[in-house]
């Protein structure tokens, strides 16, 4: 059960073989068992679930119910949860309660799904191996001394290590997409506007994006499919009409044109990467598909452009926290000046304070032109190439992450290599484009590798046909890591 | 050594708006604390800004009314900065592309008019209030106000010196209201100004350093800040010193500014575009389409009834100093043309010649008889107690002759003073109170007699070339008749017994 897709849950469900309670239960008791060693969730209320999963069960008894009727779902804490504490893994939010729902959490509330939990995340999604959060790190399963990636780690973890069936996550320069290649499971980042910002709360306005994380590609499209849709509370919102994301799941690969950038194969991508990355191309290859390399010439600017562009909108959406009407307030203060010198200096971490000094500098009078104009201008290129690519090619293939999973504490001390393992992840958000990773093999060491497969906008269900047909030949995503077995 | 005074005004002009300019909550005034703040005002993690539409129409209705360019495209931004009532801890306002951009307003001096350039209007966000009374030594924030829809309408420094800096606050003033954008209540805050204020040398082509003065909550004391504030520059600089670049306060129970905060510690509000909200793009059908239901301006209106009605061009311009009056004396017009017809003597002669004739006569009555009333009782055309219905049949009895000029002031009072809910006939009152002269040429005629038989030495005055005489004759024939015969009458059936 603990290793069933949720199509094979969903008929567990239907057939009445299994009941949500049921159901709910065993991932409850799995968290329970595993979360102590990993630290993948940050809130976990069994009387909640348990609740929503009863409520799920009588409704099914009542009327037929849709694909993740009474299918629990474990959201990651950026995701404003009523009845939930919603903490964006930060001392800031530690013990805020929202009143209300994300539209995400809505839509997967409507659909019938049960909230497991609240996984743990980098502060404010800021980081990429999840050791930011003010809950402690989160570990990767397949080795308990590396860190899951990041900033949606916990999502990551619980889903690897099937503490979850299914998880939400959100993506600003690769949280989904990163993590989910370091810990062997698959994670959409959909184009931007797809699903709505309302109640995610915001690092990078222009750049977030929720999306799921799931065992299979085909569980993926369930979820997008719960999740997309057209928010007018989100002003970004995309107003389209709805879509079945597992439409293409039969994609045929025949004279598919996969683009293959050179920039994603060159120097510092680990060769065992690069092996199992060259050899999921071949697979496609084999099965009718053409290879075209590409050139993604702005590829190298990427992550400096992000690094601009991601503070600078931080800098400002975390200027509500101020101590004055929610969230941590520091306890002695002499005066208004002081109450967010001090508030801010408790409730944020380090890497929180290095985004927001840095987006405040390049925001800064005399700074703007050669930093945030300078970036944005950047950022049309990188667009440009990827629309250039794209005539070329139906879909772009690479590695998702240059290396597999590090050790905790590696990079904790040197920022610029943390931010430079996001390299291949950073582009597609700031072009706006949709980008998947899913498992296609091991190092030596068993650790996963992700293969990133990036679309045109819109292209998600190509995309997550091609991810389908690659996983009904391999099992790489089906694997449980050897320390979590079920 | 002459000094000009150089003024540039900042007005923020409330968006007549049912809710806010990001979220559903309510624009009411006055209720209590934080009980119209929403996730959105309050600026709760995760929520995010939605532009209400209405506001961009009102601000292409004041772009249109300005003569200005619609921005096709207008960014709203960020203005970043730490404050208890500023949720977000940014401000949302437009700032490198503004959505009015350009267009003048004209205003009326006593030396005659002058056209004042507006620089740009741009869309923001208010900010909430903070209360630092009644909290012993703590500060109350009430967040009711934020995210209230603001116009900051932006002057180019064309205005010299307080009288002008006023002139066109009302001017402003009275077009906010008549374009019904903004319902200019200075009390509430609906109606913000702030002034920039420099002075330089008679002939100077290059402006002086400016102070900013705020605080500025009536015309009054608009003109007596910036009358204090020239005072003090040129004090400054006949002294040898000079300007620094600063934001002053107005105190009015001291009749002073002072000194806020300097260039020095202003702020690095680091703009940016804000990332939640689109570009604001303006289409060209959108803007005809508020074009469409644009109300006739005042100066169009103005003009029209020079010609229409033959209005003194200073008539036009006070019956249409506020868009109340106009209505009222358009309604008014409208409802005379409908009494009776056949009575005020209107078939044949055709519309346009009953409007010419009866439209001056009434705009008069509406600037005399109402005002005056108004002005006693100290309130708005709006709160008329006589209705434009009621004041224009009083008006078609006065044409009809059945009032006498003295009988329809008197009827006026009489409604004036009904109670608000009373149903008002006018010709039942008028016989009820026995207002209506006599205008019967039998009766006339016997008073007429009567008086010419008993008044012997006028009339043979009159017949020796004493025109004097025949007033006094009048006179007589008048008051037999208690003052209810009708005078036009009187004269004539005079003057064909006395040739007689």
């Amino acid at each position: 059960m603990l290793n069933s897709t949720l199509t094979e849950l969903s008929a567990a469900l239907a057939g009445r073989q299994l009941s949500s309670v049921e159901l709910t239960s065993a991932f409850l008791n799995r968290i329970k068992e595993l979360n102590p060693r990993l630290n993948a969730f940050i809130t976990v209320d069994e009387g909640h679930s348990l609740a929503e999963a009863k409520a799920s069960d009588a409704r099914r008894a009542q009327a037929a119910a849709g694909p993740l009727e009474g299918i629990p779902i474990a959201h990651k804490d950026i995701f404003c949860t009523r009845g939930l504490r919603t903490t964006c893994g930060s001392r800031m939010l530690a013990q805020f309660d929202s009143p209300y729902d994300a539209h995400v959490i809505e839509r997967f509330a409507a659909a019938g799904a049960v909230m497991l939990g609240k996984t743990n995340m980098d502060e404010f999604a800021m980081g990429s191996s999840n050791e930011t959060s003010w809950f402690g790190p989160v570990r990767n399963p397949w080795d308990t001394g590396l860190v899951p990636g990041g900033s949606s780690g916990g999502s990551a973890a619980a889903v690897a290590a099937r503490l979850a069936p299914a998880a939400t996550g959100t993506d600003t320069g690769g949280s989904i997409r990163q993590p989910a290649a370091l810990t062997g499971t698959c994670g959409l980042k959909p184009t931007y506007g797809v699903v709505s910002r309302y109640g995610m709360i915001a690092f990078a306005s222009s750049l977030d994006q929720g999306g799921p994380l799931a065992k299979s590609a085909a569980d993926l499209a369930l979820l997008m499919n719960a999740m997309a849709g057209f928010d007018a509370r989100d002003s970004t919102s995309l107003e389209r009409p709805a879509e079945d994301y597992g439409r293409e799941l039969n994609l045929e690969l025949k004279g598919l044109r996969i683009g293959l950038p050179k920039e994603y194969f060159g120097d510092g991508l680990q060769p065992e990467v690069r092996a199992r990355v060259e050899e999921a191309v071949r697979w496609f290859q084999g099965h009718g598909a053409k290879t075209v390399e590409i050139a993604l010439p702005n590829t190298g600017l990427a992550v400096p452009v992000y690094y601009v562009i991601a503070p600078a909108e931080a800098s400002s959406n975390l200027s509500r926290f101020d101590g004055v009407r929610y969230g941590h307030r520091a306890k002695d203060y002499s005066d208004l000046a002081d109450l967010y010198r001090r508030t801010r200096a408790e409730g944020f971490g380090a890497e929180v304070k290095r985004r927001i000094l840095i987006g405040t500098y390049v925001l800064s009078h005399g700074y703007y032109d050669a930093y945030y104009l300078q970036a944005q201008k950047i950022r049309r290129l990188i667009a440009r190439d990827f629309a250039e690519a794209f005539r070329q090619c139906d879909l772009v293939m690479g590695p998702t992450s240059p290396t597999t999973a590090f050790a905790l504490g590696a990079k904790a001390d040197d920022p610029v290599q943390m931010y430079l393992n996001d390299i291949f992840t950073i582009p597609a958000p700031l072009a706006g484009l949709p980008g998947l990773s899913i498992p296609c093999g091991f190092d030596a060491a068993g650790l996963p590798v992700g293969l990133q497969i990036m679309g045109n906008y819109f292209a998600e269900a190509k995309m997550l046909g091609a991810a389908h047909r690659y996983q009904q030949a391999t099992d790489w995503h089906l694997r449980v890591p050897a320390g979590t077995p079920l | 050594m002459a000094w000009e005074i150089v003024v540039g005004i900042e007005t923020h002009a409330q968006l007549a708006t049912k809710s806010k300019i990001f979220s559903g909550a309510s624009t009411a005034f006055g209720a209590p604390p934080n009980t119209q703040a929403s996730a959105v005002d309050i600026a709760l993690p995760g929520v995010l800004p939605v532009l209400n539409g209405r506001v961009v129409e009102l601000a292409i209705r004041f772009g249109l009314a300005i003569g200005a360019t619609i921005a096709p495209r207008s960014v709203f931004a960020r203005k970043n900065y730490f404050y208890p009532d500023l949720p977000k801890g940014y401000q949302i306002s437009q700032y490198e592309l503004p959505v009015v951009q350009g267009g003048s307003l004209d205003i009326v001096l006593p030396e005659g008019a002058k056209t004042i350039r507006i620089t740009r209007a741009h869309l923001e966000e208010d900010a909430g209030k903070s209360l630092h009374e009644d909290f012993h030594g703590m500060s109350g924030i009430d967040l009711n106000r934020a995210g209230t829809p603001l116009l900051e309408i932006v002057t180019e420094p064309d205005l010299r010196g307080a009288k002008e800096a006023v002139a066109y606050a009302r001017a402003l003033h009275a077009l906010v209201r008549w374009i019904e954008i903004c319902d200019g209540n200075m009390q509430e805050g609906s109606f913000r100004c702030d002034a920039n204020v420099s002075v330089r040398k008679a002939g100077d082509d290059r402006l002086g350093t400016r102070c900013e003065i705020k605080n500025l909550n009536s015309f009054r004391f608009m003109e007596k800040a910036i009358e204090f504030e020239a005072r003090r520059q040129i004090g400054v600089l006949e002294d040898g010193g000079s300007i620094v670049q600063e934001t002053r306060l107005y105190d009015p129970d001291r009749d002073e500014t002072r000194s806020m905060r300097s260039k020095e510690d202003a702020q690095d509000y680091r703009y940016f575009p804000d990332p939640d909200l689109l570009p604001l793009v303006i289409s060209e059908a959108e803007i005809e389409r508020v074009r469409a239901g644009m109300p006739e301006l005042p100066a169009a209106k103005s003009e029209r009834f020079i010609a229409e009605f033959g209005a003194t061009s200073y008539e036009a311009s006070l019956l249409t100093a506020t868009k109340a009056t106009s209505d009222f004396f358009e309604e008014c017009l409208a409802r005379l043309l409908e009494i009776n017809p056949a009575r005020l003597g209107m078939t044949g002669t055709g519309l346009a010649d009953a409007k010419r004739m009866y439209g001056s006569a009434l705009g008069k009555g509406i600037l005399n008889l109402l005002a005056a009333q108004l002005n006693r009782d100290g309130i708005e055309i709006e709160q008329s107690r006589v209705l434009p219905k009621d004041f224009a049949h009083i008006h078609a009895r006065l044409i009809d002759q059945t009032l006498s000029a003295k009988a329809a002031q008197e009827l006026f009072r009489v409604v004036w003073d009904m109670p608000p809910a009373a149903t008002v006939d006018i010709d039942f009152i008028i016989q009820e109170k026995n207002l209506g002269q006599i205008s019967d040429l039998g009766a006339i005629e016997r008073i007429v007699d009567e008086v010419l038989a008993g008044n012997a030495k006028q009339v043979e005055d009159y017949r020796a070339g004493k025109d004097k005489a025949f007033n006094s004759l009048v006179g007589q024939v008048m008051k037999q008749s208690k003052g209810k015969a009708n005078p036009a009458q009187v004269n004539e059936v005079l003057r064909r017994k006395l040739k007689g």
